[in-house]
C-alpha cells in the first residue's frame, strides 16, 4: 500500500517470518540446482538441454497434480484421495474414449474431469459438512474410488483408447518445447495470480492460518473449503489425463506412487503442513527437486529400495532445514 | 455410568462390534468354532496392535503414517532372526523390540527436536523404513521358529492365544496409563500441550515416551506377523499404516488428541476386520466386496462425527 | 526469614522489542500477602511468568531465599516452591479433576501413583469450597468459575512456598471469594508469601498487606495497605485522574432516537434465559455482570454465531435470527461484532496488518477480484489516520504490533464497512492506556455519529462513565438495568453478585 507515511515504531525491526517463505523457495531452488550439477557429474548427459526439457515434462505431471494438493494444504486440510482419483479418472477416460458411442467418446475427457469435481465435492462433504477429519475421510474416499474401480473393471487392466488431445499434451512439443510443461506454467502463472489477487486466495491463505477469526470477519468458510476439494480434485484428474497420455495406458494403482511425491513436492516447497502459509513457486521446483531426484537415483541404478530410503532421507532432511532455520521467535 | 458418558464413542464402538461379530458367526459357513475364532482373532490381534501403536502418536496429537513400515521392517528382521536355539529366539526377539523402538524414537525425536510436523515426518520415516525393509528380503522369505508359530497361532482351551496376548497387551497398557504418573501425563500433552507445560509436566520427554512406545508396539505387531505368516515380507505396510488410522478413529480416538484408549483401538481395529470378513462370506460378489468396504467405512466415520449437528455455538466448530 | 522471600533486581523483558517490563526492583515477604496491581498493559502478567518460569528476564536478576534463581520451566520453579495460578488456566480439558490437580507433583512408589494423593486432592478442592465438584468430573464440562476453584486447588495441592494468584478470582462469587481468602489467610500464618495480581480494588482492600503499583512496565511504588486513599493508588496506576482518561459525558440520548437493536425474550440452552435489551441510535450500551454469566453468549447469539437461539433479535426492524455472520455484514444490515480475544478470533497474527484490515471487507462474492484501489482502500487509509494507528510497515505481520495497535487494526477492519451497530468484547483487555482514552473518545464519537453501540466489559469504571445505559448479567439473565445517577460501582458490583440494594431493584 503506498502513499502513506509510514510511522516509525521503535526499534523493532520485521521479523523473519516474511521473507521465510523466501528463504525457503531458494533453497529448494539452489537445490534443484545441486541435483543438477551432482547429477552430471554421475552422468554427463544431465545437463544436456533434450535430457532437462524430458525432466521437465515429467515433472509436469507431479506439478500439476501437487498444485491441488497444495491449495487442500494450504487451507490446513489434506487430500489422500489423490492415487485412486487418478487410476479412477485414467480408467474414465480410457474407457469412455473407447466407447462405440461416438458422444460419448468425444466427451472422454470432460467425463475425466467430472470425476475430479465429483471427487472433490464428496470430499467436501465430509470435511465441511459432517466435520470429519480430512485424514480419514480422504482415505475412506479413496478406498471407496479403489472399490469402485476395482468392480467396474472386473480387477483387469481397463481398455479402450487414449484421446488424441491426451496425447498431443503429453507427449507432443511446441517449438521443441514439451507441451505439458507450457500447459504446467500456464497453470502456475494462473495460480499464483488467484492466490495473491482474488478473494478466492486471500481466504485460503487465512483460512489456513486461523478458521475462527476469518469465520468471525463474515467470510463464507465452507464455500472455500467445498471450493477448494473441488479444484484439487480436477487437478488430480487433470494430471491422470496427461499421465494416460503419457503412459498410453491405464492399469489399477496407477496413481498409488504419487501420492507421496505430491505432498512432498508441497511441503519441501516450503508450504507449512499445517496451512496458511507457503508460495506455488516453491511447490513449482518442490515438483522438480522430486523429479530429478528420481531420476538420478533411477540412473545410479540402485535397487529400487536403497532409492526409497535415500529419497526419504532427503525429504526428512530438508524438512528438519526449513524447520530449524524458522525457529527465532519468543513466545509471549 | 460416568464412564459412559465420557467414553461414549468407545461404547457404542464396542457394541457395534458385538453386532457384526455376531453377523459374521452367523453368516460363516463354520459357524461358532474354535477354527474360525482363532483366524478372526489372529487377524484382529495384528491389525489390533498396529492400531494400539497408532493410538500412542495420536494420543500426543501426532499421526504415524510410517507405524506400516515399521511392521514391515521388524516383520522383515524377525525372519532373520526368530529361529535356531531358544536363545537366539529370545536374543532375536530383543533385538526385534529394540528395532521397533529405535525406529518409534526416530520419529520422536525428529518431532520434538526438529520440530518437524508428524504427518511428514513420518511420511518421510515411513519411506525410509520401508525402503530398508526391502533391501534387507527384497523378496518374503525367511524362516520362522515352526514350533513358536504354532504355539502364538493356535488356541488354548478353545481361547485363541493371540486374543490372550491381546488382553495382556491392553491389560498391561490400561495399568500403564492409568496408574502411572506418565500415563495420564500422555493425555495432558495431548489435551493441552501449553497447559501441560505450565503444569510442570516434561512435554518433550512423554513425546518421546509416546513415540517409542508406538515402535515397540508396532514391533510387538511384527513379530506376530511373522508367527501367523511364517514369512518376513516388505510389502504388507501401506495397508497396516491406513487401516490403523481408521481403525483408531472408529474406536473413539481423537485425532486431535487427549482422548480415547488402546482399548478403543483394538475395538476400531477388529470392527474392521469384522466388516472386512462379513464381506467375504457375505455372497457379495467379490469384485464388489472393496467398495462396499469403503462405503461402509465411510459411514461409520461419518455417524461418529454426527456429533458436530449438535453443536450449538459454531464457533465451537472452527479450531 | 530468608526463606521464601522473593526479590527482583532491575529485571527487564521485552517481547519482540515492546518492552513489558523495565528496570524493576521489588520484594516480596514470607507470611504477607503482596497485591500487585496496575492497569491492563502494566507489566503484572510478565512479572508474574518471570516468577513462574515461563519466560527468563533478558536482564537483571532473581532470587529467591537469597539465592539467585534462573528458572527455565515452570516445572523448576515449582520444584523450589513457587507455585502459580494463571488468569488463562493450566488445566487439561480432556482430563478429569482429580488428574488435573495431581500431575503437576504426583507421589508414585515403584512407578505407581499412590491412591493417598488423591485424598489430598479432595481436600485441597475441598478448602476452597468446591465441594460439589467431583474428582472425576471431566474439566471441560465445569463451569468458569467451577474450573477458577480448580485451578487454585492445584496450586494449593502443590504445598507452595510462593504463591502467586493471577487474576484468579474474576469469575468467582463473594461467598466463593471469601472463602479462597480465608485460605489465603491460613496459608498466610503458615509463612507462605502470597502475590495477589487484580484490578478490583475492594478485593485487594480486604486481603493484601501490602500493594506494589506498576503502571507501563515500571514499578512504581510499594506501600502498606491503608497508607493511601483509592484516588491516590488510581493515580499511580493510570498516571492522571479518571476524568482525563474519559472524554467529557454525552448529553442522554433523546428519547425519540431509533432503536437500532431489539432483543426480545432470548434463550440458549442453559446459558441465556429470557434476555430482552435494546439499544438506540447515539447509544453506547453496556454489559456488565462476572466472567461468563450470559454477556458474551448474547453478544454471541445476536452475531448469528449460535445454534438454537430461542426468541427475537431484529436489528432495524429486519429479523436477525437464524442470520449467518457472512449476510449480518452486508450493508442492509451492517452489524459488526469485536471479539473477545484478540489474539485467535479478531485478528491473525501471522498475516500482515494490511490483510487483517481488509479481511471484513473482502468483496461480496467470494470469487471476486482484490479490489486493490477502490473505496474500502481509501477508507482504510482514513481510518488508520483517524485511529492512529502506529506501525512500522503495513506489510510488517499483526503480532508484532503492541496489544493497543491491534486492537485499533480489530476496529478499523470493522469500522471500513461502516456498521449500523457495533457489538464489542471486552475490546480494551490488555491495552495500555492512552490507546484506552483514543478508543473511548472514538466510540463516543461514532455514537455521536447515530451508530449504536453495545459494549460488554468487566472494567467498572467503562461502564460508568462511557455507557448511557448498563444491562447487568447474572446467570444468564439480566439481573438489573442502570442508568443515569444508579450507574455507579457499588450498584454495579451489588448487581453482579445479585444483591438487592433497594426495595424497589427488580432482579431478573
Amino acid at each position: 500500500m503506498t502513499g502513506l507515511t509510514a510511522r516509525s515504531v521503535s526499534t523493532r525491526k520485521p521479523p523473519r517470518r516474511l521473507s521465510r517463505d523466501r528463504l525457503s523457495v531458494l533453497l529448494i531452488a539452489v537445490g534443484c540446482v545441486v541435483l543438477l550439477l551432482g547429477g552430471s557429474i554421475l552422468y554427463p548427459g544431465f545437463l544436456k538441454p533434450g535430457y532437462i526439457l524430458q525432466q521437465l515434462q515429467i515433472a509436469s505431471f507431479l506439478g500439476i497434480i501437487a498444485t491441488g494438493a497444495m491449495l487442500v494444504i494450504l487451507l490446513g486440510e489434506i487430500d489422500l484421495s489423490v492415487p485412486w482419483t487418478i487410476t479412477g479418472t485414467a480408467i474414465v477416460v480410457i474407457s469412455a474414449s473407447g466407447s462405440s458411442n461416438p458422444v460419448i467418446a468425444s466427451l472422454a475427457i470432460p467425463l475425466g474431469l467430472c470425476l475430479g469435481v465429483a471427487v472433490g465435492l464428496l470430499n467436501a462433504i465430509g470435511v465441511a459438512v459432517f466435520r470429519v477429519p480430512a485424514m480419514v475421510w480422504t482415505l475412506a474416499v479413496n478406498a471407496m474410488l479403489l472399490g469402485a474401480a476395482v468392480f467396474y473393471t472386473g480387477n483387469s487392466r481397463p481398455n479402450g483408447e487414449v484421446p488424441w488431445l491426451a496425447t498431443q499434451v503429453a507427449i507432443g512439443r511446441t517449438f521443441g518445447i514439451p507441451n505439458a510443461f507450457l500447459v504446467w506454467l500456464g497453470v502456475a502463472v494462473i495460480t499464483v495470480w488467484v492466490l495473491k489477487r482474488t478473494v478466492y486466495g486471500n481466504y485460503l491463505y487465512a483460512l489456513g492460518n486461523s478458521r475462527r477469526a476469518v469465520f468471525l470477519a463474515g467470510a463464507p468458510v465452507r464455500l472455500v473449503i467445498v471450493a477448494t476439494f473441488v479444484l484439487a480434485g480436477m487437478f488430480s484428474s487433470f494430471g491422470a489425463i496427461l499421465l494416460l497420455g503419457y503412459t498410453n495406458q491405464a492399469y489399477q494403482g496407477m496413481g498409488d506412487p504419487y501420492l507421496m511425491p505430491v505432498i512432498s513436492a508441497v511441503v519441501i516447497g516450503g508450504t507449512s503442513i499445517q496451512g496458511g502459509r507457503g508460495n506455488y513457486i516453491g511447490t513449482f521446483a518442490g515438483a522438480i527437486f522430486i523429479t530429478l531426484l528420481s531420476s538420478i537415483l533411477s540412473v545410479m541404478q540402485m535397487p529400487a529400495a536403497a532409492r526409497a530410503v535415500i529419497f526419504g532421507a532427503i525429504i526428512l532432511v530438508m524438512l528438519l532445514v526449513h524447520s530449524l532455520t524458522g525457529e527465532n521467535e519468543d513466545t509471549a | 455410568m460416568i464412564w459412559l458418558r465420557y467414553n461414549a464413542k468407545e461404547g457404542i464402538a464396542a457394541i457395534a462390534l458385538a453386532v457384526l461379530f455376531a453377523g459374521y458367526i452367523a453368516i460363516h459357513p463354520r459357524g461358532f468354532s474354535t477354527y474360525v475364532i482363532t483366524i478372526w482373532s489372529n487377524q484382529g490381534a495384528l491389525l489390533g496392535l498396529a492400531a494400539i501403536a497408532q493410538f500412542f502418536v495420536v494420543l500426543v496429537k501426532g499421526i504415524d503414517l510410517s507405524v506400516g513400515s515399521i511392521i514391515a521392517l521388524t516383520n522383515v528382521a524377525a525372519s532373520f532372526l526368530l529361529n535356531g536355539s531358544p536363545a537366539s529366539i529370545a536374543f532375536g526377539i530383543l533385538a526385534v523390540l529394540a528395532v521397533g523402538l529405535a525406529c518409534g524414537l526416530v520419529n520422536g525425536i525428529a518431532v520434538v527436536y526438529g520440530r518437524v510436523q508428524p504427518i511428514v515426518t513420518t511420511l518421510a520415516t515411513g519411506g525410509i523404513f520401508g525402503g530398508i525393509a526391502l533391501l534387507l528380503r527384497p523378496t518374503p522369505g525367511g524362516s520362522i521358529d515352526a514350533t513358536m508359530s504354532d504355539a502364538l497361532t493356535y488356541a488354548v482351551a478353545g481361547i485363541p492365544v493371540s486374543a490372550i496376548i491381546l488382553v495382556i497387551v491392553l491389560v498391561v497398557l490400561r495399568i500403564l496409563l492409568r496408574r502411572t504418573a506418565s500415563g495420564p501425563a500422555l493425555y495432558a500433552v495431548g489435551s493441552s500441550e501449553q497447559s501441560a507445560y505450565m503444569t510442570g509436566l516434561r512435554v518433550n520427554r512423554l513425546k518421546l515416551i509416546a513415540y517409542g512406545s508406538s515402535g515397540f508396539i508396532a514391533a510387538l505387531a511384527g513379530i506376530y506377523v511373522s508367527m501367523v505368516t511364517l514369512t518376513g515380507d516388505p510389502n504388507i505396510a501401506p495397508s497396516y499404516t491406513l487401516n490403523s488410522i481408521a481403525a483408531v478413529v472408529l474406536g473413539g480416538v481423537a485425532l486431535s488428541g487427549g482422548v480415547g484408549s488402546p482399548i478403543g483401538a483394538v475395538i476400531g481395529a477388529l470392527i474392521l476386520k469384522t466388516i472386512s470378513s462379513l464381506m467375504f462370506f457375505s455372497g457379495l460378489p467379490p469384485l464388489a466386496q472393496p467398495f462396499f468396504e469403503g462405503l461402509i467405512l465411510a459411514i461409520a466415520i461419518a455417524l461418529g462425527a454426527l456429533g458436530v449437528f449438535r453443536v450449538h455455538s459454531r464457533l465451537e466448530l472452527y479450531r | 526469614m530468608a526463606e521464601g522471600y522473593v526479590e527482583l533486581k532491575g529485571v527487564s523483558k521485552s517481547y519482540g522489542g515492546v518492552p513489558a517490563l523495565t528496570d524493576v526492583d521489588f520484594r516480596c515477604e514470607p507470611g504477607r500477602v503482596h497485591a500487585i496491581l496496575g492497569e491492563n498493559g502494566a507489566g503484572k502478567s510478565t512479572l508474574m511468568k518471570l516468577l513462574a518460569g515461563v519466560i527468563q528476564p533478558d536482564t537483571g536478576t532473581i532470587s529467591i531465599g537469597g539465592q539467585t534463581v534462573r528458572f527455565s520451566s515452570p516445572r523448576e520453579a515449582a520444584e523450589q516452591g513457587t507455585v502459580c495460578m494463571f488468569q488463562e488456566l493450566s488445566l487439561m480439558p480432556h482430563l478429569s479433576v482429580r488428574d488435573n490437580i495431581v500431575l503437576g507433583a504426583p507421589r508414585t512408589r515403584m512407578g505407581l501413583m499412590q491412591r493417598g494423593v488423591y485424598r489430598e486432592a479432595r481436600e485441597a478442592l475441598d478448602l476452597v469450597g468446591a465441594r460439589s465438584i467431583p474428582l472425576d468430573a471431566r474439566v471441560s464440562s465445569l463451569s468458569l468459575s467451577e474450573r477458577q476453584l480448580v485451578e487454585i486447588a492445584k496450586a494449593l495441592f502443590r504445598k507452595p512456598k510462593l504463591l502467586i494468584l493471577d487474576e484468579a478470582t474474576s469469575a468467582l462469587t463473594s461467598e466463593l471469594v471469601e472463602k479462597v481468602f480465608g485460605v489465603l489467610k491460613m496459608l498466610k500464618e503458615r509463612g507462605v508469601a502470597i502475590l495477589f495480581i487484580s484490578h478490583r480494588m475492594h478485593e485487594v482492600d480486604t486481603i493484601a498487606d501490602r500493594i506494589s503499583v506498576f503502571r507501563n512496565g515500571r514499578h512504581i511504588e510499594t506501600f502498606d495497605v491503608g497508607m493511601r486513599t483509592t484516588d491516590e493508588i488510581v493515580r499511580l496506576m493510570i498516571g492522571r485522574s479518571l476524568e482525563e482518561l474519559f472524554p467529557p459525558r454525552r448529553p442522554p440520548v433523546s428519547d425519540t432516537a431509533a432503536t437500532v437493536l431489539d432483543v426480545s425474550g432470548v434463550s440458549w440452552q442453559s446459558q441465556l434465559a429470557d434476555v430482552s435489551l435494546t439499544a438506540r441510535a447515539g447509544e453506547i450500551v453496556g454489559l456488565g455482570g462476572l466472567d461468563a454469566q450470559g454477556q458474551q453468549q448474547i453478544m454471541h447469539a445476536i452475531f448469528g454465531v449460535l445454534r438454537g437461539v430461542t426468541g427475537r433479535i431484529t436489528l432495524n426492524g429486519r429479523r436477525l435470527n437464524g442470520l449467518k455472520p457472512p449476510r449480518l455484514k452486508q450493508s442492509d444490515i451492517a452489524l459488526a461484532l469485536v471479539p473477545e480475544d484478540r489474539k485467535t478470533e479478531g485478528l491473525i497474527p501471522s498475516m500482515s496488518v494490511a490483510q487483517n484490515m481488509r479481511l471484513a471487507a473482502l468483496g461480496r462474492a467470494p470469487f471476486g477480484l482484490l479490489d486493490l484501489n477502490g473505496n474500502i482502500e481509501a477508507r482504510l487509509h482514513e481510518l488508520i489516520e483517524r485511529l492512529a494507528l502506529t506501525y512500522g510497515s503495513l506489510d510488517d505481520p499483526v503480532a508484532t504490533l503492541s496489544g493497543g495497535n491491534q486492537q485499533k487494526v480489530v476496529l478499523a477492519k470493522w469500522l471500513v464497512l461502516s456498521p449500523k451497530c457495533l457489538l464489542l468484547m471486552d475490546p480494551t483487555r490488555g491495552i495500555d492506556l492512552p490507546t484506552k482514552a483514543h478508543i473511548y473518545r472514538l466510540l463516543t464519537e461514532l455514537a455521536a455519529g447515530g451508530m449504536a453501540v453495545l459494549l460488554q466489559s468487566t472494567d467498572y469504571e467503562e461502564l460508568i462513565h462511557l455507557c448511557d445505559r448498563v444491562y447487568v448479567f447474572y446467570r444468564g439473565r439480566v439481573a438489573k438495568e442502570l442508568m443515569g445517577d444508579h450507574l455507579s460501582a457499588d450498584a454495579l458490583v451489588a448487581a453482579s453478585m445479585n444483591v438487592n440494594l433497594h426495595a424497589e431493584a427488580r432482579t431478573g
